[in-house]
C-alpha cells in the first residue's frame, strides 16, 4: 500500500479515520486550524479532541463548477455531535432530491491523487448514512 | 438640530454597470464632485476624507482621488472592510466629526468589478511535485471544491439553507420569488446595472451558480462609485435653509463584527452581527423596525435577503418566510425592501455599495426618487455586510424643516 498523507492535518488516517480539533481547555471551543489563542475566551491552551464521525447536514449548496463538464460538488456544514464541520457531501447524486437538510451522514475518506514520490493524498467527505 | 447630531449634507452615486473608459479614480471623482455640488460645499470645507476601493486596497484611493479633486492636506483614511467598506468610510467620517476633530467630512467608495466572476478564496497553491502541508490547516492542496467552498455564491447559499433548516418554509422557488421582487423594482431605477423585469420562473431557469442561487439571484459585479458629505448639526445651522431642508439626519450609525459562536469559523455567521447592529441602531435612533418607511438591505444573493428580514427584526424571529409571503417587503407593502432593485439588479461595486444604499434612502427621504418614490418616506434603514465579517447599519431621517 502506498504511503498516505491527509489533505489537511486535522484528518487522522488509519483503521478508523476521524477528525481531530483543537479544543480550548478553558471554554471548550473547538477549531480545526492552528491556533494562537481562543476566539471565544482568549485562552491560550488547547487539547486534542476527537470528533464523532456521524453527523447531520445543517446547510448545503450545490456548486456548478466553472470548468465545462466538471461534476457539481456539494459543500455542506455537518453537525457532528455539536461540532460544526465543513466538507463536501459525497457518494450520492449532487442534486436537491438526494441531498436534503437534516440528512444523516457519516465520514468517509478517499484518495485525491498521488505525488511524484508515490504518496497518496487522502481527503474526507460525508456520505448518506442510510 | 442638536450640535452633536450628524447629517448627510450631500450624496451621490454614479450609474452602476460597465464603465470601460473610466478608471476607479474617474468614478470616485465623478461621485465626489457630484456629492460636493449636492451639498453646496467644496473640498476646501472638508476636514477629513475616508475612502475605500477594496480591490485596490493597497493603492491609497483617497490620495489618488485628492490628486484629481483637491489636495487640501486633510487627513485621509483609506479603509477596507470587505462589502462593508463604504459604510466603514461613512462611519469613520462620523466618528471624526463626533470626536470634534472637524465639522465636515467626505466618505467615498469605488470599485471596478465588471467581468470579475465569482468572488471568494482562490484555488490555493498549485499542487507541487510532492505533497507539502502548508497554511493553518496543514493542507497539501487547494481546498476549494474539495472541502466545501469559499466562493461567495456557495457561502451565502448555505446561509439561506441553514435558515430553512432552522425554521422551515424555504424552497428554491421562494428564493427565486424574492429575487423577482428586486428585479421588478430595478425597472424604476435608471442607475441600476440591470433593469430587466424577470418572473420567478425565468429566474429559476437561469444557469445555476450555487443551489439555490441561479445567476439572476447573485449580485451583479459592476463598476461604480458613491460619495457622501457629512456635517455636524452645529455647522449645519450656519448653512442655508435650503441646505438644511435637504440634509438627512443620521439617527444611528453602527458598525459591528461577528462575535464568536460555535461554527462561525466553519460557515460565516452573518446573522448575529447584523442583529447586534440593528439592535444598537434602533436603540440609538429611538426608532423601531415598525417605524421604517423603507429598507435597503444587503441582498448580495437572494438567500441573504431572506435571513436579513429576520436579522434586522423586520419580522418576529423565525418569521422571514411569512414576512415575505405577506407582501410586506414589496414596494406596495408595509416595509418596502430594496426598492432600488437591490444588489441583484442594481449591482454591487463592493466599496461603493455601503454608500449607494444610503444614497437610495436619502433620495426617498428628500422626495427626489421620481417614479420609484416611496410616498411620504420619513425614515429608512441601510444595511451592508462584508464577509469576514463587518456589518454596517445606518438609520436615516428626513429633515424636519
Amino acid at each position: 500500500m502506498a504511503d498516505q498523507i491527509p489533505l489537511v492535518d486535522y484528518l487522522v488516517l488509519g483503521d478508523s479515520p476521524h477528525l481531530v480539533a483543537n479544543e480550548c481547555t478553558n471554554c471548550g471551543a473547538r477549531y480545526f486550524d492552528r491556533r494562537n489563542a481562543c476566539a471565544s475566551c482568549s485562552g491560550l491552551t488547547f487539547t486534542k479532541a476527537d470528533i464523532v464521525t456521524d453527523g447531520e447536514v445543517r446547510a448545503f449548496t450545490i456548486v456548478t463548477p466553472w470548468v465545462p463538464g466538471a461534476a457539481p460538488y456539494v459543500p455542506a456544514v455537518v453537525d457532528c455531535g455539536g461540532t460544526s464541520v465543513r466538507a463536501n457531501i459525497v457518494n450520492t447524486e449532487p442534486d436537491a432530491e438526494h441531498v436534503t437538510l437534516g440528512m444523516k451522514v457519516r465520514l468517509t475518506t478517499f484518495p485525491i491523487g498521488t505525488d511524484t514520490a508515490g504518496t497518496e493524498a487522502i481527503n474526507y467527505g460525508f456520505e448518506p448514512a442510510n | 438640530m442638536a450640535n452633536d447630531d450628524i447629517w448627510i449634507l450631500g450624496i451621490n452615486m454614479t450609474k452602476f454597470g460597465k464603465h470601460p473608459n473610466e478608471d476607479v479614480v474617474d468614478l470616485a471623482s465623478e461621485a465626489t464632485l457630484a456629492a460636493l455640488a449636492d451639498a453646496g460645499v467644496t473640498m476646501a470645507d472638508m476636514g477629513i476624507l475616508a475612502a475605500g476601493n477594496l480591490m485596490g486596497a493597497a493603492a491609497g484611493i483617497g490620495q489618488q482621488l485628492q490628486k484629481q479633486v483637491g489636495q487640501t492636506g486633510i487627513p485621509v483614511f483609506n479603509v477596507a472592510n470587505a462589502c462593508a467598506t463604504g459604510a466603514t468610510a461613512i462611519r469613520t467620517v462620523i466618528m471624526a466629526i463626533k470626536a470634534g476633530e472637524c465639522d465636515m467630512g467626505l466618505a467615498v467608495g469605488v470599485e471596478k468589478l465588471s467581468g470579475a466572476g465569482m468572488l471568494g478564496a482562490g484555488m490555493g497553491p498549485a499542487a507541487s511535485d510532492e505533497w507539502t502541508p502548508s497554511g493553518r490547516l496543514g493542507a497539501v492542496s487547494g481546498l476549494e471544491g474539495k472541502l466545501g467552498t469559499d466562493m461567495m455564491p456557495g457561502v451565502f447559499a448555505q446561509v439561506g439553507m441553514e435558515y430553512g433548516h432552522k425554521y422551515g418554509g424555504t424552497s428554491f422557488e421562494l428564493f427565486a420569488r424574492i429575487s423577482a421582487k428586486n428585479h421588478s423594482n430595478s425597472t424604476l431605477n435608471p442607475l441600476a446595472a440591470i433593469q430587466k423585469d424577470m418572473t420567478f420562473e425565468q429566474i429559476m431557469a437561469e444557469p445555476m451558480i450555487a443551489y439555490p442561487n441561479t445567476r439572476a439571484m447573485c449580485s451583479a459585479n459592476s463598476d461604480g462609485a458613491a460619495a457622501a458629505v457629512l456635517v455636524s448639526g452645529e455647522k449645519l445651522r450656519t448653512l442655508s435653509k435650503e441646505q438644511q431642508r435637504r440634509a438627512v439626519k443620521v439617527s444611528a450609525s453602527v458598525l459591528t463584527s461577528d462575535p464568536y459562536e460555535e461554527g462561525c469559523q466553519i460557515l460565516p455567521n452573518v446573522n448575529t452581527l447584523t442583529r447586534n447592529a440593528a439592535r444598537q441602531a434602533y436603540e440609538l435612533a429611538g426608532i423601531g423596525p415598525e417605524d421604517l418607511d423603507l429598507v435597503e438591505l444587503h441582498d448580495c444573493f437572494a438567500t441573504a435577503e431572506l435571513v436579513h428580514y429576520d436579522n434586522l427584526m423586520l419580522c418576529p424571529e423565525g418569521g422571514a418566510v411569512d414576512f415575505f409571503e405577506s407582501g410586506a417587503p414589496f414596494r406596495t407593502g408595509s416595509t418596502p425592501v430594496n426598492v432600488s432593485g437591490g444588489l441583484e439588479s442594481k449591482g454591487h461595486p463592493i466599496a461603493a455599495t455601503g454608500i449607494a444604499n444610503i444614497w437610495e434612502i436619502c433620495h426617498h427621504l428628500r422626495g427626489e426618487a421620481g417614479p420609484r418614490q416611496i410616498e411620504g418616506a420619513k425614515v429608512g434603514l441601510a444595511h451592508v455586510i462584508g464577509l469576514g465579517s463587518a456589518c454596517g447599519v445606518h438609520i436615516l431621517e428626513k429633515s424636519g424643516l
